[in-house]
């Protein structure tokens, strides 16, 4: 002591790391990148300039000239344009809700659907495709709602059950439940297909999830949802971080972890089943982008939280450009896309950088 | 100070801990000891509200269920046998997670967290480590990360399960050192020990369960006689006893 009594000794750094300014600027970068690659392909060219410019000469007072005609803005502005907005509404919400779900049931496996969301989904689409797309009752928010309200429906019961089972202190009695809910709800949802099998592409598509449909009423109804329970998730930040010292201890801290848990599973699945609604069922998004943002910045949730918003929305635009443009004009269902490119991608991430984050 | 009345620990049918009636004063330290299934690990879990009870828990004389989750935080630091140490994080972040009773549920830390979690890292002469990750400290070095985090949280009452298993003897020896250090700063420490010469040494209170009731409490030299290690632990030991302490030495049967 004596002997380092004489020089100064610099203070430690004593705080907790979020998002830094570097990590922040990549992927803002990535997610504007993304943007506009998903607004200038296509099959008709529009150039990036011409985008730029239709776009300032939306704004007010700027007086740019509109440089499209009817049917280029037509298929910017109306086609791509939301089709755009929508992939990077879901591919936002499904990571960040994913990082949440892997941080309060402390699995790094957890995915957006793990309680059942997945499977009730499924099962409100499918019912609604076999039973009421087919009648007079059916409109263009038929087989979403049904979606959502499913989705919604399983999330409920996996939670009764896994209160009934004995904890709401345990997450693996709500894991469980979640896996007898989606189970079951797969069962029906097959044995009602198989039922009805004039009507099995349909279910096959929306299963498989995609864009082509995306329209700015899409956007609109699944914005709102997607903005609040990102909110929350993303306030919860710290608290997740604690959580991840196991429920014992953010107890003894002063944390409820039970309404903790509960009020991040109900962000989460709000958002997830709002996301699914209009998308379908995209695999990977809510595992992939989390962890490669895990293992390429920090394991802090208040990193993890909001850069997986941003490149999640990116990855998700990225990913539909491939969908419509690779068979084109036929298109490849999305979560082939993000299963083939995205589970390499997650390899290589995982090979090149090891241990330590 | 904390003190317990007339505590019950039930999960189902067995009572894991009966009729606790125990009294662990400000700069002291009290010493859960006795053989595995003992109850002394769901004592010390009741005493920092982790498992429902039946009886008082008390905080300087105040019901621990009056108070909130948040202020009782803020009263009883624990540290669990095995604690959690995501090996990413650093172990400042890790000390500052420390500071969240003190924190609003969906706030950050301040310049008072930052200033807190400092002084718990400096106590535990682990500033130059304030920014390695968790998971490229030794044994000893991450037992004293947890003992800063516990500290950082500004409680009176210090509650360890087994603050030194997996620890060797140097190891031990130093942990234990600094836990004598913070009692002596005044806070109150409550251990369960399965070491019972290292218990005899620090703690100055030690109290012996055997199927989760108290059948002996007292001094070191009070409690650690050969036939109450024999009787509840069923251990054939030879105790020695000097002006240093009471030595309990494990004995081959034949």
């Amino acid at each position: 002591m004596a002997a380092t009594a004489g020089r100064a000794e610099a203070a430690p750094r004593v705080e907790a790391r979020g998002v830094s300014l570097r990590a922040g600027l990549v992927t803002g970068a990535f997610l504007l990148a993304s943007l506009a690659v998903g607004l200038a392909v296509g099959p008709v060219h529009i150039g990036a300039a011409a985008i730029l410019r239709s776009a300032l000469s939306y704004v007010p007072f700027l007086h740019v000239h509109q440089p499209l005609g009817a049917v280029d803005r037509a298929v910017l502005w109306q086609l791509r344009a939301p089709r755009v907005a929508l992939a990077a509404l879901v591919g936002g919400m499904l990571a960040v809700a994913g990082a949440s779900y892997q941080g309060v049931f402390r699995n790094p496996l957890a995915d957006p659907y793990l309680l059942g969301v997945a499977g009730g989904a499924g099962l409100g689409a499918t019912l609604a495709i076999v039973y009421a797309s087919a009648s007079a009752a059916g409109t263009h928010w038929t087989v979403p709602l049904a979606a959502f309200g499913g989705a919604i429906a399983a999330v409920v019961v996996t939670y009764a059950l896994g209160r009934s089972a004995g904890a709401v202190h345990t997450s693996a009695a709500l894991v469980l439940a979640g896996v007898t809910v989606a189970t079951f709800t797969a069962a029906v949802q097959t044995f009602v297909q198989q039922r009805h099998t004039d009507v099995l592409q349909n279910v096959y598509s929306w299963l498989l999830g995609g864009f082509s449909t995306a329209t700015w009423s899409d956007v609109a109804i699944c914005a709102p949802y997607v903005a609040v329970s990102s909110l929350v998730l993303i306030l919860h930040r710290r608290v997740l971080d604690v959580l991840s010292l196991g429920d014992d201890e953010a107890s003894s801290l002063g944390i409820d972890v039970g309404r903790a848990r509960l009020t991040i599973v109900v962000a989460a699945t709000l958002g997830t089943a709002a996301a699914v609604a209009v998308s379908g069922l995209i695999a990977f998004v809510g595992i992939i982008v989390p962890h490669t943002i895990r293992l390429l910045v920090s394991t802090s949730y208040r990193a993890v939280l909001p850069l997986s918003l941003l490149a999640g929305a990116g990855f998700l635009v990225l990913a539909d450009v491939l969908a419509r443009t690779v068979l084109s004009p036929a298109e490849l269902p999305i979560g082939v896309v993000t299963a083939f490119f995205g589970a390499p991608f997650f390899a290589v991430v995982l090979r090149t950088s090891r241990g330590g984050r | 100070m904390i003190e317990t009345r007339d505590l019950w620990v039930r999960f189902g049918p067995v009572a894991a801990v009966r009729e606790l009636s125990l009294r662990a004063e400000s700069g002291g330290w009290t010493a859960l000891i006795g053989p595995n299934g003992a109850g002394k690990t769901s004592a010390l879990r009741a005493l920092a509200g982790l498992v429902p009870y039946d009886g008082e828990v008390l905080l300087d004389g105040r019901d621990v269920r009056r108070l909130g989750r948040r202020a009782v935080a803020r009263l009883v630091a624990f540290v669990p046998q095995k604690p959690e140490t995501p090996p990413a994080l650093t172990v400042a972040e890790y000390v500052l997670l420390g500071r969240t009773p003190h924190i609003a549920y969906l706030g950050g830390e301040g310049r008072q967290d930052r200033e807190a979690a400092t002084q718990a890292l400096r106590r535990l002469e682990l500033e130059e480590f304030a920014e390695r990750p968790l998971g490229s400290l030794s044994g000893g070095e991450l037992q004293r990360a947890v003992l800063a985090r516990a500290l950082a949280q500004e409680a009176p009452v210090l509650l360890l399960d087994e603050p030194t298993t997996a620890l060797d003897l140097g190891r031990q020896q130093l942990v234990l050192e600094l836990v004598d250090a913070l009692r002596r700063d005044g806070l109150t420490v409550v251990t369960t020990m399965h070491d019972l010469t290292l218990a005899g040494q620090y703690a100055e209170r030690l109290v012996l369960l055997d199927g989760g009731s108290v059948v002996a409490e007292g001094t070191a030299a009070e409690v650690l006689s050969a036939p109450n290690v024999a009787a509840h632990y069923g251990a054939n030991v030879r105790v020695v006893e000097d002006e240093a302490g009471v030595f309990v030495l494990p004995l081959r049967t034949r």
